[in-house]
Formats: structure tokens, sequence, C-alpha cells
């Protein structure tokens, strides 16, 4: 045997005799560690988000409008001004792009009062007061609900929640037994056969807020337009925001 | 190792004492330790600045910068370490919605992420969102369940890396949740969603049998549990109903484990299932340390959590 051959030979030895040596896992230590304000931020890291940052904040925080009261949802029984503002913007802003793709007007519109995420506050109305509203990126769909099915699912459901679920182009009274005795969509009483386009939430459509009643619909139309999106368009649009809590969901007495 | 494997090396070993002469007994004798360090967090959700202090349950907690420092100072005390995200890296943040998640995966880039998983909300600008967004990512994507065969992410994962650190392998394989009543449809476009359990017993005997990885981590996008009667797969549950997973990383529920939870797999080993919340408020270290000392680890592996 040539000395070279042994060498390597004995070197595949002192290979093949390390893997006797194998590792073995023989203890873990786990722990939490809270991304706290004692640590120190990475210089570099907060220079690079910084650039980005900054210009959100410019478009986030450019006036698109002016608020001339502060609104909450909790101002109001079973309507809010800005619950009435909110469901009125997505009829406005929705059925024109309804229409346009199916040739159909929206008829109602029913949100949810836990899906308002913020006041509105009185002067400045930005993009950084849509993204506070409404953060979530819920969108706008339409869905087909015949006359009886409103009336035994939609128009039941708020009378028994008796919450302000935001609504627009629908009237409701109830009277002081919290039975209904006025129910119209459009100024006009519920045809029970008639088909009927209701526009609200993705996330109200998939059983939010137990509106289960939404998939007895026979069609459905994604508009693809996020709530906020609405909300920001119509910003743009107006000057001045001053919405009023109405009659179009009350209980007498 | 195999029995018959041992007795051939053995006796190659005698071989070569009566060849003599290479001072061999000093190495037989060294006692060689490794230290393997996993950090990972989950559902960071575009959270790229910190919580502002007027801010109710996570006043001045989180952000990227901060983070960075904690993994840098880390990494310096064991270079031996991994850094994974579970999943849900977007949507939370204007961040998302003015960038599309460019800055998420330029900014885990930087903090030199190791690999993530896909989470139901990686998918809210739709499947070609994501992919638009994967030139920015310096990280590999690890999926076993999701088949993206039929659309654009096919071949942009992978179902399982090995990373090899201080000599140890160290297998992770990526798991997602359905996406079925989840992500409409129209979003998550031809992506198949595959039986994680299954999977699972697919990818750990790839990893265990066919690679020999010393460590399988899965990176799961399940969720920890689900409500007694539901019969929603969840890291606990796959935990009992596979062998080999050392370590689950989880997302989805944002839950806020203190410690890692500790379960018994189908051959009554341990298997630990960990999550850190949501919005990188915390970040999760699990530490596993080798030794070559076969007395220590005949007594079991302890767990310190």
């Amino acid at each position: 045997m040539r000395f070279t051959y042994l060498f390597v030979l004995l070197n595949i030895f002192i290979f093949s005799s390390c893997k006797e040596q194998k590792l073995e896992l023989n203890k873990i230590e786990g722990k939490l560690i809270e991304v706290s304000d004692s640590l120190e931020n990475d210089p570099e890291i907060e220079a690079f988000i910084s650039t980005y940052r900054k210009r959100i904040e410019k478009d986030l925080d450019s006036v698109l409008a002016y608020s001339v009261d502060t609104y909450s949802k909790t101002d109001g029984e079973l309507n809010t001004a800005i619950g009435n503002y909110m469901a009125d913007i997505v009829y406005n802003e929705a059925n024109p792009v309804f229409k346009s793709r199916t040739g159909y007007d929206v008829d109602m519109v029913l949100l949810n009062h836990g899906g308002i995420r913020s006041i509105l506050s009185k002067g400045n109305v930005t993009k950084r007061s849509a993204y506070e509203l409404m953060p979530f990126e819920n969108s706008i769909v339409i869905v087909a609900l015949k006359g009886s099915q409103i009336e035994d699912g939609l128009v039941t459901y708020l009378s028994k929640s008796k919450r302000a679920h935001p609504i627009s182009n629908l009237k409701l009274v109830l009277n002081k037994d919290n039975e209904i005795i006025e129910a119209k969509i459009k100024g006009k009483d519920i045809v029970p056969n008639k088909t009927y386009y209701v526009a609200t939430s993705d996330y109200l459509y998939n059983g939010g807020d137990n509106m289960i009643f939404f998939k007895t619909n026979d069609s459905l139309y994604r508009l693809n337009y996020k709530i906020r999106n609405a909300l920001i368009d119509n910003f743009m649009k107006v000057d001045t925001i001053n919405p009023v809590i109405d009659d179009r969901f009350i209980q007498i007495n | 190792m195999k029995r018959r494997e041992f007795i051939q090396q053995a006796s190659l070993g005698t071989a070569l004492v009566t060849l003599g002469s290479y001072g061999l007994q000093s190495f037989a004798t060294v006692n060689k330790t490794s230290k393997i360090t996993i950090l990972h967090t989950n559902d960071v959700h575009s959270h790229i600045d910190a919580f502002g202090p007027e801010d109710g349950r996570n006043a001045n907690k989180g952000g990227v910068a901060r983070r960075a420092s904690l993994i840098e100072s880390l990494r310096a005390e064991n270079p031996n370490t991994l850094l994974l995200d579970a999943g849900d890296i977007f949507q939370g943040t204007p961040y998302f919605n003015y960038y599309g998640g460019e800055l998420e995966f330029k900014l885990m880039s930087k903090l030199k992420y190791d690999a993530a998983t896909i989470g139901n909300h990686d998918f809210d600008n739709s499947i070609d969102g994501l992919y638009a967004q994967l030139p920015h990512a310096k990280f590999h994507f690890i999926s076993a369940n999701y088949d993206f065969s039929n659309t654009i992410m096919d071949t942009h994962t992978k179902p399982y890396h090995i990373f090899i650190k201080d000599g140890i392998k160290i297998g992770v394989f990526g798991l997602g949740i359905e996406l079925n009543g989840l992500v409409a449809p129209n979003m998550f476009k031809e992506t198949k969603y595959l039986d994680p359990v299954e999977i699972s017993q697919d990818m750990t005997r790839i990893l265990k049998d066919d690679e020999h990885c010393d460590l399988i981590i899965c990176l799961s996008h399940l969720g920890y549990h689900y409500r007694n009667g539901s019969n929603k797969i969840s890291d606990l549950s796959l935990a009992a109903k596979t062998k080999n997973i050392d370590l689950i990383i989880g997302g989805h529920t944002h839950t806020f484990l203190p410690k890692p939870t500790v379960v018994k797999n189908i051959e009554g080993k341990n298997t630990l299932v960990n999550q850190v919340g949501c919005y990188g408020i915390n970040l999760g270290k699990i530490d596993f340390y080798f030794d070559s000392d076969k007395n220590k680890s005949a007594n079991g592996t302890s767990i310190i959590v």
C-alpha cells in the first residue's frame, strides 16, 4: 500500500468514526422576549423606515373635508349621525358602480354598528380619519334578497337587536312592544316577491354579527370596492360634513 | 444510530488503532456541544412602527427598529441562530395599503429572516399581490400544504428547507390554514389546500428518515387551538397526531403564550408548541442544546420553559 493511499484511507476512517460522536439533543430552553421601549432603535433600520413613513403621513394627513362637529356612534338610540353618514356614503358611492355593471339600482344599505371603529372629530377630515373609522379591509357587496326575506330576516333582526346598525334607504318604526309598525324601502312598502339589492360588507354577508339572513340570497355581486375607499372618495367630494340623527329607525312610545 | 452501522464503524475504529500513530485518543475524549437558537415572530400584520404611548393594550411595545437591535444582540450571543416568521406578515396598518407589503419584506430581509410561511392575510392583495412583492424578500417562503402548481406562485415556495448551523441539520417545513371560507376564492385562485396531518407525516419522514435532520421545526399558520368539539386542525392537535416534530412555531390565532406548551406526540414524546401573540410586540426564543455525551442524552431531553 502506497503511503498517500494510506493517508487518504486514514482520513476516511477519521471522518466515519466522527459519526460516532453524533450530537444528541439534551436540553431545550424557551422564553418570550418583549419588544419594549427599553430597547434601542437600530438607527439604520429606523432611517430606512422614515422615508416610507413620511410619504404616508403626508398623504394620510392632507385635509380633504371639514367636520362641523364631533360625531360618535354612541350618540343616538336606533340611528346615529355617524352611522347614517357612513350608510349613506356606501349608497351614494356604490350605487353608480353597481348600476354601471348590472343596470340595477341599489335599494338599501345595511352595515353594522360595531363596524364604526372610532369617532369623527370636529375639524379637519383626512384619509387618516377614514382609516380610523374603518381600519378593516371590508369590501362592499350587493346581495339580492326577496322582499319576504328582507321582512323575515333583515327587518326582524334589526327589530330584535335594537342597535343602531347603520342603514340607508330603509325606514323602520317600532312600537313600544318592539313590533314593526312600518318598514319601507325607498319610501315604499316592501313587496314580498320583489327582488331588492342590498348593499352591505363582505364581513356581514359572511355571517358577521350573526346576520345569517344574507345567506338566503339568490345572487351576490362583489364590487371589489372597500368601504374605506368609499369614505375617502366621499371626503374628497364634499367640503363640510354635518350628518344628523333622523327618523330612519325609531321607536314610538 | 442503527446498530448495524454502529458495529461497522466501531470495527473500523479498531482497525484504525492498529494502524496507529494518528493520535485519535484525544479526538474520542473531546466532548462536543452545540447550541442552536430559534427566534420567531408571527402575525406581525404590517406593524412596522411601535405602538404609541396612548395605545390601551400595547402601549410603547413593538417596532421593527427595536426588534432589529434585539435580534442583532441575540445573534452576537449565538451566531448559530435562525429567525423565522409564521405568517400574516401583511395587513393591519397603512404601510400595507400604501406599499402592498414591499416595506414588510424589505425590512424582514434587512433583519435577515431565514424563512417565513404564508398566512391567510398574505393573500389580501390576492395571490398576484403576494407574488409582486417576492423580489423584495431575501428569505425562503416555506409551505408544504399549499399546492401552488396552477398559480403564479408555482416554484416560488418550497415545502421545506434544511439549514445547517454548527454541523446541526435543521429541517423546517411550513403549513398554512384552510383558505376556503377565510379568504375570497378570487384572491387565492387555484391554490389547493392539502391535509396538514398527512403532509406533516410526509415531511417528517423525509426530514427524519431520508435527510437525517437533527432538529425538525414546523412553521404553522393553522392556529394554536380551537374550542373543544371543533374538528378544525390546530397546532395542539397536529402535535398530538404526528411524530418527530421538535417544535411547532404557530400563528393565526394571535395567541400570547408566556411560555411554550409541551404536547405529547403520537409516540408519547415531547413536542413544543409556541406562539408569541401578534404585531411584533414579542419575540420568541427557543434554545436547543446538543451534546455528544451519551450519558446526558440517555436521561432524555430536559425542557426548561
